[in-house]
């Protein structure tokens, strides 16, 4: 327990341990202390100069952003002094700062306009000519206005500390500093943005944004990223059911403030003229459009034929739809269609690990844990590339905590440039590489262990083996690519695993062994895109396709039905630690549906009783019935992520690992969305490697 | 090379092996033969405990500008700590009007090493640099080859003079930022970053440079410290005011019959510093002003200049002596123009990294730049008051103080020239100088 020390702040008395900073010692007890640079986690910089305070029995006004709290302090926030003090602040702040706010992307939400209106003076005593630089552009995503800049250094500090980026550089002084991509003119870093919502004024703005909207005209949705699995809550921000932006305005996700360039420019696929508006259906060779009533009906028609004559289905799910409709669409598979050959491009062997866990609960980090853990394993993964979000709390905790961070991988990543101890391997090697590792491991508390594609079946077992040795805490993250590749799972999306990873009553085909049978009557893929890298063996199989685009197999389908996106549902999804989060409608795209409505009036169609299809009604269905998914609904219904450990020890068969592989995208390339992202593809870093040469 | 002759009032301490003529620097041979490097081998019988204490005594004070006393600030340093300990010599002389530490350097580099040596050995260093600005080219060159000399004669590197006690020394190039004159930015100048000032605390004597316990003087400190050895810190003591021991380096400049370095005590009389030693102000013409310790000190008037000159008398007449450059205005000096100039100098120097500073010092020099054309308004009088006003104290580092200290004095004791350059029209001109926003 650290020392406490009773201050006085503003007659108020506190008591903080010794050390805290007067700034958040008065946050504490509801007394705001202004500041620009002052930005939590991030190191101190005592520049703005807007958090001055008086302090009894020091002569000049001290900066509460660096003041650390003593016994006795008497410290003022409001007195007139420190009132003319931040008076004068602004107004030297606004003497070169272009008063451009009617047309400034920031204006409404702008930290500096909020301070002038709180603490700053009447009027402007400044009649000289304001000094000028021009706007730059950086990169299609980030563009500077060093006019509009005030110099906080957060960007460089979130680029530098946050990110281990460091793209960010200060150039020329006095009047004429300005920020600098260390690059001299253009940045070529991980495009995350993350500079442009942390700048408290509008000096840095977004390539896809800027100049296009005003805050207050757009309802701000807080949801989760479409793309990669780690999700993070992105905010969408909609006007006329467009998404204008979307960034980390809310700062209430598991993220924190944290958002890669996926989650805050890879929103666009949403509007891509490419996507599929209206169900298409193969006449004389030709997709043609058509109506939802005839798609649906010659669906229904081809899939209750199928059915009564005992033909051959081959289903294929997603790892992005909904967890409701990744159950839904098992239960349709399993249910409605008779079949048990339902599966879906796996990333990750979860399966194993639940197996492995023998009985062991709380074994599955959350992401919150990667922050609190003591020490981290990472194993075989490109964590920076692949996982920004889980690299991004590592780093926080090495920061804050000084964790201790080591990585097994094939080649050189960001993490080593901290990590205590780095090794590489060769394809295959990486358990025998362990044992390294386990007496400085088993110094620690308590130890994550994240471990990708290539650590799978009994490897994994191995991998617990090795874990349980060390004798601490240990958990364990299985990493996996897109945002419901776990939900998938879970949900019974294999045709060895019901929902609930129960063993499948019939073991059915797997996916390659769909595409390679010649006899099947109905391929179903529904916001897949196997034949992306494969041909479908069966010629004369009946092809439907719910999709966003007319990708390589929607091209082959005989009925495609335009599916909406992750950010045009309500629904759940389960990240890659297992944490279950809601999906809100945001934006909205003419013509679509819900793979889940689809999947529902199919099921109407064909006069099957598949149960309500609304989501909420499917989720409380999978909260009854799945394991481990009867989570807290206030959690989740509030924006939560519940943590969900479906089953540990024994599963009655073990999972078919061949078929795990992961895509191996990296920050900007994203399975098929990634595709159709404009702003990903501009990235000049796109589409980018895993691993640094 | 000296452009003063020597003066008979001059109390030659620091500059008792000058040659005037000079023909060239004292190299290591002739120094040795004057004393040269006679203090460090005494220092090397002496404790890390005895040096300080001798230091003390002789109550020497950083001759930088902030006149910290140096036997303090050397004790502060963190013997115990297991990282390396670190001597850094501030050469970075960039307070306008001084001209010291070149001329130190220039005469008699070997006293500056030997100063490093025994800080040094003081606090437990094995690594010291001289950071010297970069204009000082020249001086570069005579202090590398003093510095190649010592390794030479085994006064630096290992096992120095058979002690055992290891040193190396050299010479770090600024890039021409007033700035890397204040100590930390400094350090972060000489860590090869840009030269911002850092936070304080830690101050340099637990986290200098490279994160490691360092001592950071001014080359007239160092300069002091051989004699105090040599001598005793009471003798040195005793040769300036009882709170202000020795002698300091004035440079003595603007409009004075005899401009040039001199060395006097402490204490020694500011007027007669400037009548007698600098043979009066130019031309004949009166007194009008003196700013006595470089830029940044607040400006006296010709009455208030009657008084001795050391760091407590002149705090006590509202200004400081800074880093010993007394600048003598003559009657018929504008200050509004002084002024401008002083400002256009901070608002060119502010490195930007606190707002105070950064806004303050250019709108500053755009108001003065306006004023001095003629265009000032009434109103912009009190205006530069308060501006000033609203920085000093609250910057990040002392140059938002060192812009601000100036302007408060001249505008407050010469409010009638400001008055007088108030335009005929009360409308706005914009400063010269600066680009229009728009041009069409």
């Amino acid at each position: 327990m650290a020392e406490l020390v009773t201050l006085t702040i503003d007659g108020k008395q506190i008591t903080a341990e010794k050390g805290t900073l007067v700034i958040e010692a008065a946050k504490k007890i509801g007394i705001e202390i202004p500041a620009f640079c002052y930005y939590e986690g991030y190191s101190l910089q005592a520049a703005c100069r807007m958090c001055l305070v008086e302090v009894e029995k020091m002569p000049k006004l001290q900066p509460g952003c660096t003041l650390p709290a003593a016994e006795g302090m008497v410290v003022m926030t409001d007195s007139p002094k420190v009132v003319e003090a931040r008076k004068s602040t602004l107004e030297f702040l606004l003497t070169n700062h272009p008063l451009d706010c009617p047309v400034c992307d920031k204006g409404g939400e702008c930290e500096l306009q909020d301070m002038v209106f709180r603490y700053g003076a009447g009027e402007s005593r400044f009649t000289e000519i304001k000094h000028h630089a021009n706007e730059k552009q950086w990169s299609p995503m980030v563009y500077y206005d060093p006019a509009r800049c005030i110099l906080c250094y957060r960007c460089i500090r979130v680029c530098d500390e946050g990110l281990g980026v460091g793209a960010l550089g200060l150039t020329h002084r006095g009047v004429h500093a300005e920020i600098t991509p260390s690059n001299g003119d253009h940045l070529e870093c991980d495009e995350c943005g993350m500079c442009i919502d942390i700048c408290p004024v509008g000096a840095l703005t977004s390539g896809s944004y800027r100049y296009k909207s005003r805050p207050w005209e757009m309802n701000h949705v807080g949801t989760i990223c479409a793309h990669c699995s780690n999700g993070c809550k992105t905010t969408l921000s909609i006007r006329n059911g467009e998404i204008m932006r979307a960034n980390n305005r809310d700062q209430s996700g598991i993220n924190g403030e944290f958002l890669c360039a996926k989650g805050r420019f890879g929103y666009d696929f949403v509007h891509s003229e490419e996507r599929l508006q209206t169900p298409l259906v193969r006449k004389d060779g030709e997709l043609v459009e058509a109506s939802w009533s005839e798609a649906l009906a010659l669906v229904a028609k081809k899939f209750g034929d199928v059915k009564a004559k005992g033909g051959k289905f081959g289903v294929v799910g997603s790892a992005r739809t909904t967890n409701e409709e990744a159950y839904y669409l098992q239960k349709f598979a399993r249910q409605g269609l008779g079949t048990a050959n339902i599966d879906h491009r796996r990333s990750g062997d979860v399966a194993s690990l639940l197996n492995a866990l023998a009985g062991k609960r709380d074994a599955l980090a959350t992401v919150a844990d990667l922050y609190t853990t003591k020490a981290a394993l990472v194993i075989g993964s490109d964590l920076s590339q692949q996982h920004p979000l889980l690299a991004f709390q590592l780093r926080a905790n090495y920061r804050h905590h000084g964790s201790s961070t080591y990585t097994v991988t094939r080649g050189p990543v960001r993490e080593d440039s901290y990590a205590a101890r780095s090794i590489r391997f060769e394809a295959g090697d990486e358990i025998g590489a362990l044992d390294q590792l386990r007496e400085d491991l088993s110094k620690h508390a308590s130890v994550v262990i994240l471990f990708g594609d290539s650590v799978k079946g009994g490897d994994v077992a191995k991998l617990v083996a090795f874990g349980d040795s060390l004798g601490v805490g240990v958990k364990y993250v299985c990493l996996m690519d897109y945002s419901n590749s776990r939900g998938a799972w879970d949900m019974g999306l294999t045709h060895e695993y019901g929902p609930g990873y129960e063993a499948a009553e019939q073991r059915g085909l797997s996916l390659p062994e769909m595409l390679a049978a010649k006899d099947l009557d109905v391929f179903w893929a529904v916001g897949a895109n196997p034949l992306a890298d494969a041909e479908l063996g069966s010629n004369d199989a009946f092809v439907v396709v719910q999709e966003l685009f007319l990708t390589e197999t929607a091209r082959r389908a005989d009925v495609v039905l335009p599916a909406a996106s992750a950010y045009e549902k309500n629904g759940t999804v389960t990240n890659t630690c297992g944490e279950v989060q809601r999906l809100k409608a945001g934006a909205k795209v003419m013509g679509v549906k819900t793979d889940l409505e689809i999947m529902g009036l199919l099921a109407k169609e064909m006069g099957l009783d598949l149960g309500i299809w609304t989501p909420e009604k499917v989720f409380e269905e999978i909260r009854r019935t799945v394991r481990g998914y009867n989570v807290q609904l206030p959690i989740i219904v509030t924006g939560g992520a519940a943590p969900t450990q479906p089953v540990s020890g024994q599963l009655a068969v073990l999972p078919d690992v061949s078929l795990v592989r992961s895509a191996e995208d990296t920050l900007f390339t994203s399975g098929s969305l990634g595709r159709y992202s404009k702003m990903l593809n501009a990235a000049m870093e796109a589409p980018g490697k895993l691993y640094k040469e | 090379m000296l452009l003063n002759q020597p003066h008979p009032l001059e109390t030659r301490v620091l500059t008792r092996r000058f040659e005037y003529p000079q023909k060239n620097p004292i190299w290591v041979d002739e120094f040795v033969a004057k004393q040269g490097y006679e203090g460090f081998r005494k220092a090397l019988g002496m404790s890390p405990d005895e040096i300080i204490e001798e230091v003390k005594k002789s109550s020497l004070r950083g001759r930088g500008g902030a006149g910290f006393p140096t036997g303090l600030k050397w004790s502060f340093v963190d013997r115990k700590s297991s990282k390396p300990k670190y001597v850094v010599v501030n050469g970075d002389e960039g307070e306008p009007g001084t001209c010291k530490d070149r001329v130190l350097i220039e005469h008699d580099p070997h006293r500056l090493i030997e100063g490093c040596l025994i800080c040094a050995r003081a606090i437990g260093a094995e690594r010291g640099w001289v950071y010297i600005r970069g204009e000082y080219r020249f001086h570069i060159d005579i202090l590398d080859k003093a510095i190649a000399e010592a390794y030479e004669r085994g006064y630096l590197g290992e096992n120095i003079l058979g002690s055992g006690m290891t040193f190396h020394l050299s010479t770090h190039t600024g890039a021409g930022s007033y700035e890397c004159g204040e100590e930390s930015a400094l350090l972060e100048s000489l860590e090869g970053k840009r030269g911002n000032p850092r936070l304080k605390p830690p101050f340099p004597a637990t986290v200098g440079a490279f994160q490691c316990p360092t001592t950071v003087n001014n080359v007239e400190t160092f300069c002091a410290v051989p004699d105090i050895l040599l001598n005793g810190g009471d003798w040195y003591h005793a040769l300036g005011t009882p709170k202000n021991g020795g002698t300091r380096m004035v440079c003595l400049s603007g409009h004075i019959n005899n401009p040039g370095v001199y060395e006097v005590p402490l204490g020694f009389n500011m007027k007669r510093l400037i009548e007698e030693i600098g043979g009066g102000v130019w031309k004949g013409r009166k007194l009008k002003a003196v700013i006595p310790g470089g830029s940044s000190s607040p400006i006296l008037t010709a009455d208030e200049v009657d008084i001795p000159a050391d760091y407590d008398s002149l705090a006590k007449a509202g200004s400081m002596l800074g880093s010993g450059a007394t600048m003598v205005c003559d009657e018929t000096t504008d200050m509004v123009k002084l002024l401008a100039r002083v400002m256009k100098f901070y608002a060119h120097e502010s490195c930007g990294w606190c707002i105070p500073c950064r806004e303050g010092t250019a709108w500053l020099a755009k108001i003065l730049a306006r004023m001095d054309e003629g265009a000032g308004m009434t109103r912009d009088i009190d205006m530069i008051d308060q501006l000033a006003t609203s920085m000093f104290g609250r910057t990040f580092c002392a140059l938002g103080d060192a812009a601000a200290m100036p302007t408060m004095s001249i505008v407050r004791k010469f409010r009638n020239e400001f008055e007088a350059k108030i335009g005929s029209t009360e409308v706005f001109v914009p400063a010269p100088g600066t680009q229009p926003l728009v041009v069409l």
